[in-house]
């Protein structure tokens, strides 16, 4: 059974004169242990994907329907007591910016300590030393002195480390990182990467990497997701989808990445921009900047339907596979 | 830690100096000191022999030095009406103001952080509109109206407070009598805190609350709330430490500004403090006097600042006072 199922999640932002829709339909599975990336534009769903998990949409943004089963239980259904129980505990989250996520005015020790006593009964100085142990995993020097230091005292990539700490302090099943790296330096990132593939891998801890960089997700992840406008447009095996992408909008990720344009080329960038989330056009929502556009793309919104390893949501796609079949059906 | 506490004194000393000189220049603007020493029948001359005498013919920087330097050894000049040193008179008043702006305070911290935090949490419930609204009202009265009505119903309607005074004072030290002894002295005081207070308090009400609901939407408390972290430690540890330290800073500032509107709780209570007493001085144009309340104010002012200045780098870690000023 998958640890992670999610079933036509729909989440909905109650805004002054009208309700848009941020997430339409969403679903997909995570087994035990397994990496996932969502990938996509900024505005695409991919962070608010992130907190639905968690049921931790603050207003206006709300889980209109669907379910999110974790672990067989509908966290969308859970009470505030057993989302408690949940976050930090068996399903924890690492934010973006290490610069604001940890309490400026508290210590790391008293940030850490806190999270192992608000899940389990221990002893204060019982969650110290798993604090430091965890400190240690990250390759965070000296953690006795760390625990009393607080957070403008260190840098952004050992707070990162800490954040990453944190997430592991209660041996969690799944972990969310929402793009864990885009406020670190480059050099820093690798190595933060490098070091949340080694725990994830030896602690048999699912991840979910929520990123805009394809590169990473080829190197973190087993699964990818693509995500446009609200809507998942392909997915399947990461190895696939970078390889061979099916959909003109992931065909236009990879083209975009900088190794696929010669020196002194310009980049080949996808034209246009996401469309806001209350300005979606009808149809498929890629239609207005996609090159292979139809009258059918421009009134239907296209299916997602899986074609051996991956699953695209195309008209296109679908029109040239029925075409193969065809061809094979008359050979 | 020396060199922080070294830079707030030099300038604690400056703003003490400008204080001095603009009390010194009211001094020579507000009527002739010679008509309030002798009577009507002193002739020219006298009066002019009387003047060098004084020395208040000599010029400005001469008469400012002096004064300062009498200032510095503790004399502020004699008050003409009480023929005492106007710094004794002062002292003896002071105890009165600042137990009031004391109980005033005490309300202001009970209540402002509680309604603050509650209308922070619950910004749509019924009871949080009704604060806020009552916030408007106290903000927009003045203080002497508040106190004039709170006399009426309390005292005149109810009778459940007396109207004015102290009450049954208790001597603790020097000049230093307390409310805070008897029951009778608790009677007295809590009306004129209150009205002292109805100005403070919806304005830091507003203020923790317009401070916490923007720490409310922060990452950290975001992140807090990710790691299950119990709301009530997120609201009273995570929070409200965050929301505090630019209430601290406003806080200072505060009550420095209620030594000042003590003058007119004062005087609709006949609280025998310095506010009362500087009404009656400017009454009598008792000059030295009303130099003497100005920079004894003033003092209080630059005291209470620094030390809120000191308890922020307390509380917030990210300034490090003992590496500060180096």
């Amino acid at each position: 059974m998958s640890l992670l199922s999610v079933r036509d999640l729909t989440v909905k932002f109650a805004m002054r004169d009208q309700t848009v829709t941020a997430l339409n339909g969403i679903s997909f599975d995570l087994a035990k242990g397994e990496r996932l990336g969502i990938v996509g534009e900024s505005g695409a769903g991919k962070s608010i994907t992130g907190f639905s998990l968690m049921n931790l949409l603050s207003r206006p943004g709300f889980i209109d329907s669907g379910q999110i089963l974790f672990d067989g239980e509908d966290v969308v259904q859970m009470n505030d007591k057993r989302l408690r129980n949940l976050r930090g505990n068996r399903m924890a989250m690492i934010f973006q910016d290490p610069m604001v996520t940890l309490n400026p005015v508290l210590t790391i020790g008293q940030q850490m300590i806190e999270t192992l006593m608000a899940h389990r009964k221990l002893s204060r100085e019982e969650a110290r030393q798993i604090a430091i142990v965890k400190l240690r995993e990250v390759y965070i020097p000296s953690p006795e002195e760390r625990l009393e230091q607080y957070p403008h005292e260190l840098s952004g990539g050992m707070r990162q480390r800490i954040i990453i700490a944190i997430a592991l302090l209660l041996d969690p099943q799944l972990i969310i990182a929402d793009e864990p790296t885009t406020a670190l330096d480059v050099t820093i990132q690798a190595d933060i990467m490098e070091l949340m593939l080694e725990l994830c891998q030896s602690n048999q801890v699912g991840l979910i990497l929520i990123t805009h960089d394809l590169g990473v997700v080829s190197q973190m992840t087993e699964r990818t997701l693509v995500m446009y406008a609200g809507r998942i447009i392909e997915a399947g095996r990461t190895r696939e989808i970078i390889n061979d992408p099916q959909h003109p909008y992931t065909q236009g990720l990879i083209n975009a990445l900088p190794q696929q344009t010669v020196p002194g080329q310009r980049l080949k960038q996808i034209p246009g921009n996401m469309p806001g989330l209350a300005s979606i056009p009808q149809g498929c929502a890629f239609n207005p900047r996609c090159k292979y556009a139809t009258d059918l793309c421009r009134s239907r919104v296209p299916e997602i339907v899986q074609y051996g390893e991956v699953a695209v949501a195309c008209h296109e796609v679908q029109r040239l596979h029925s075409d193969e079949d065809r061809q094979e059906a008359r050979a | 830690m020396f060199a922080y506490l070294a830079k707030r004194v030099i300038q604690a000393i400056a703003v003490m100096f400008v204080i001095s000189l603009i009390a010194f220049a009211i001094q020579g603007n507000l009527g002739d000191p010679l008509r309030e020493l002798v009577g009507q029948s002193v002739s020219e001359e006298v009066r002019q022999q009387l003047r060098d005498e004084l020395g208040l013919n000599d010029s400005f920087v001469t008469q400012y030095l002096r004064f300062a330097g009498n200032a510095l050894q503790g004399d502020l000049g004699t008050s003409y009406f009480f023929k005492e040193p106007a710094l004794d008179v002062i002292l003896k008043k002071l105890p009165a103001t600042l137990e009031l702006v004391f109980g005033a305070t005490l309300i202001i911290i009970g209540f402002s952080v509680p309604l603050g935090v509650y209308t922070a949490i619950k910004p749509d419930s019924i009871l949080s509109r009704v604060i806020m609204g009552l916030s408007i009202v106290g903000i927009s009265i003045p203080v002497f109206l508040t106190a004039i009505l709170m006399i009426f119903v309390f005292s005149v309607e109810y009778g459940w407070f007396p109207s004015y005074g102290r009450g049954d004072t208790v001597h603790v030290w020097g000049y230093w009598e307390t409310n805070f002894a008897t029951a009778d002295g608790w009677m007295h005081i809590i009306l004129p805190s209150v009205a002292l207070a109805s100005i403070m308090l919806p304005l830091f009400v507003r203020l923790i609350r317009a401070e916490m609901m923007e720490v409310l939407q922060s990452e950290y408390v975001k992140y807090a709330k990710a790691k299950g972290i119990n709301p009530w430690r997120i609201y009273f540890v995570h929070a409200l430490k965050n929301t505090l330290l630019p209430v601290i800073t406003v806080g200072g500032v505060q009550i420095g500004t209620m030594v000042a509107y003590t003058i007119l709780t004062e005087t609709v209570f006949q609280w025998p403090g310095m506010g009362f007493m500087f009404l009656e001085a400017v009454n009598r144009v008792d000059t030295p006097l009303i130099v003497a309340y100005l920079i004894v104010v003033g003092f209080i002012f630059v005291v209470t600042n620094t030390i809120v200045d000191l308890i922020y780098g307390l509380v917030n870690p990210t300034v490090n006072i003992a590496r500060m000023g180096a």
